[in-house]
């Protein structure tokens, strides 16, 4: 589904990703696994175009989504749900969700459905996304990336900061969209939800992939994440 | 003539150089406010709206009416499409960085004012307005019977500047729905918010870029058709513009239109009344002083947000 290929990615001259290669698989959750600055977010800034690459290639099925321009790759159904959400704050919760619909065309239909799916965004309507709490904040996120009906969904640690009511919340939406056979990347640090959610891990240290584990894998050997998260 | 009429005339002047500075303060704004480029070539285009409008009415003489509404339909759109070109060709080349452009748009001020100077020439030139009526202004008066009408003499006001003061407002109204309620205007709303993130939300941000400082340019170049019949197209004309949109924008809260469009009314409007009553040195020492005040005591503007 989407493939990363030998991705070498950094910002002007520093080098931040270095042969990052790994696969995702529509109706999977892809964890990516490592500790501070080992390039998890650039990664995902790689994957949806806004970080030029070096070298390398990005495909989604049989589209090489590092040829296109960064606004295109949303249209092939990538959706992204930024670290620390970065919603447009001026911006009111329905306006936020007519962005991320700017993408496909089948506009309503979607709407009704990211409303089902995360009620709160029904009555908080009208309001500024910035008026929204961190939890609110977060659904509204999901929902914008949602809103092109993607078929490839990065998650940069969506639960950072939440109340636990809301962690299950967010997990309960990723796993319907595993369900639905949504292809989910997704940068965790939470031990819990890396255990419970991922089918299989990519493991990525300063820069370098050091393979690939799956989901049982890792349950079963609590080192693998202790190596890599350093918890 | 009595304080009344002598404060109304005054208002009324003020309030056409407060049109006039709204909407070519909007467009320096606008281009601040979603691209973060400090465009010193701001005053240029207005220049060369003021410039080619001569030129595009000297083609319909005895026409005037005719040549001036030709000139208001298209020369905000050559300015701005030249603006467009500038944008794709200077300042996208140069990423947008906040002090390159700055230096960027210095050379393009160059460029701008010396080609017009070599082309246009030295000359101050007039463009005929499309009418021109004068119209005598009522007053009121205490009297033994009540209060009554009378016409000072002296009070009046031509139909062209009520009509530019209309025009502004209206081109301001429509500036104010596309940003608020069309899908370009949420397009520019959110690239201003967040470039990285419009970008992975499907945003053409280089395109919306290159709109948004035509369209700038092009509010300067509209500004500067509708006053050039009051104050004749001269290549160093965009001085004063670009210093007192500055002013403007500064005091509004750089990047808030609705700020921005306060602002001029209020240094617009104090500029016409200061000058009448005082000096025009005066007027400009005030604003400058007040900017002064505004940037130690109040640097997010009157009406802007602080930004993180």
């Amino acid at each position: 589904m989407l493939k990363l290929e030998a991705v070498n990615a950094g910002y002007g001259r520093a080098q931040v990703l270095r042969d990052v290669s790994f696969e995702a698989q529509a109706g999977e959750i892809t964890c990516l696994l490592g500790r501070n600055g080992a390039g998890k977010t650039t990664t995902m800034k790689a994957i949806m175009g806004v970080l030029p690459l070096m070298s390398g290639a990005v495909r989604l099925g049989k589209t090489v989504l590092s040829d296109l321009p960064a606004h295109v790759v949303p249209r092939h159904g990538v959706g992204y749900v930024p670290q620390g959400r970065r919603l447009f704050g001026d911006l009111t919760v329905g306006q936020n969700l007519e962005v991320g619909r700017f993408s496909q065309c089948e506009s309503e239909s979607t709407l009704e459905e990211i409303l089902q799916l995360f009620p709160r965004l029904r009555e908080r309507y009208a309001q500024r996304a910035n008026t929204l709490s961190g939890g609110e904040q977060q659904m509204l996120a999901m929902g914008r990336a949602l809103s092109l009906r993607p078929s490839v969904v990065l998650l940069d640690e969506p639960t950072e900061g939440l109340q636990p009511s809301m962690i299950a919340a967010i997990r309960d939406v990723t796993e319907t969209l595993r369900d639905q056979g949504v292809a989910v990347v997704l940068v965790e640090q939470r031990v819990e939800a890396i255990l419970a959610l991922a089918d299989r891990a990519a493991l990525l240290e300063n820069g370098r992939m050091r393979g690939v584990v799956s989901g049982e894998a890792l349950r079963d050997d609590p080192t693998i994440l202790a190596r890599h998260l350093g918890v | 003539m009595d304080f009344g009429p002598y404060l109304m005339l005054a208002t009324l002047e003020g309030a056409v150089t407060a049109a006039v500075l709204a909407l070519t303060a909007s467009g320096l704004a606008l281009v601040f406010g979603v691209m973060r480029v400090v465009n010193v070539a701001h005053g240029e285009f207005f220049m060369l709206g003021a410039v080619l409008a001569w030129w595009v009415t000297s083609w319909f003489e005895g026409a005037a009416a005719f040549g001036f509404a030709f000139a208001i339909l298209t020369v905000p759109l050559i300015v701005g499409a030249l603006a467009a070109l500038a944008d794709v060709t200077v300042l996208k080349r140069l990423s947008y960085d906040p002090e390159r452009t700055i230096v960027a748009t210095i050379g393009i001020l160059y460029i701008l004012q010396q080609v017009t100077l070599m082309t246009y020439g030295p000359d101050a030139r007039p463009v005929t307005p499309p009418f021109n009526t004068r119209l005598a202004l009522p007053w009121v008066e205490m009297t033994e019977t009540g209060l009554s009408l009378y016409w000072p003499w002296g009070l009046s006001i031509t139909s062209y500047k009520l009509a530019v003061i209309a025009a502004a407002t209206v081109i301001l109204l429509a500036l104010w729905i596309v940003m608020t309620r069309s899908k370009l205007g949420l397009m520019m709303r959110a690239t201003e918010q967040d470039r990285e993130m419009a970008l992975a939300f499907g945003i053409p941000v280089e395109r919306v870029y290159a709109l948004v400082f035509g369209l700038g340019a092009g509010l300067a170049a509209l500004a500067a058709v509708l006053i050039v019949p009051i104050q004749q197209a001269h290549y160093l004309m965009g001085g004063d513009p670009l210093l007192l949109s500055f002013i403007v924008v500064i005091i509004g809260g750089l990047g808030s239109l609705p700020g921005t469009v306060l602002a001029a009314l209020l240094i617009g409007l104090s500029d016409g009344i200061i000058s009448v009553f005082f000096s025009p040195t005066l007027a400009k020492i005030l604003a400058t002083l007040l900017v002064a005040l505004v940037l130690v005591f109040r640097p997010q503007g009157l009406f802007g947000a602080r930004r993180a």
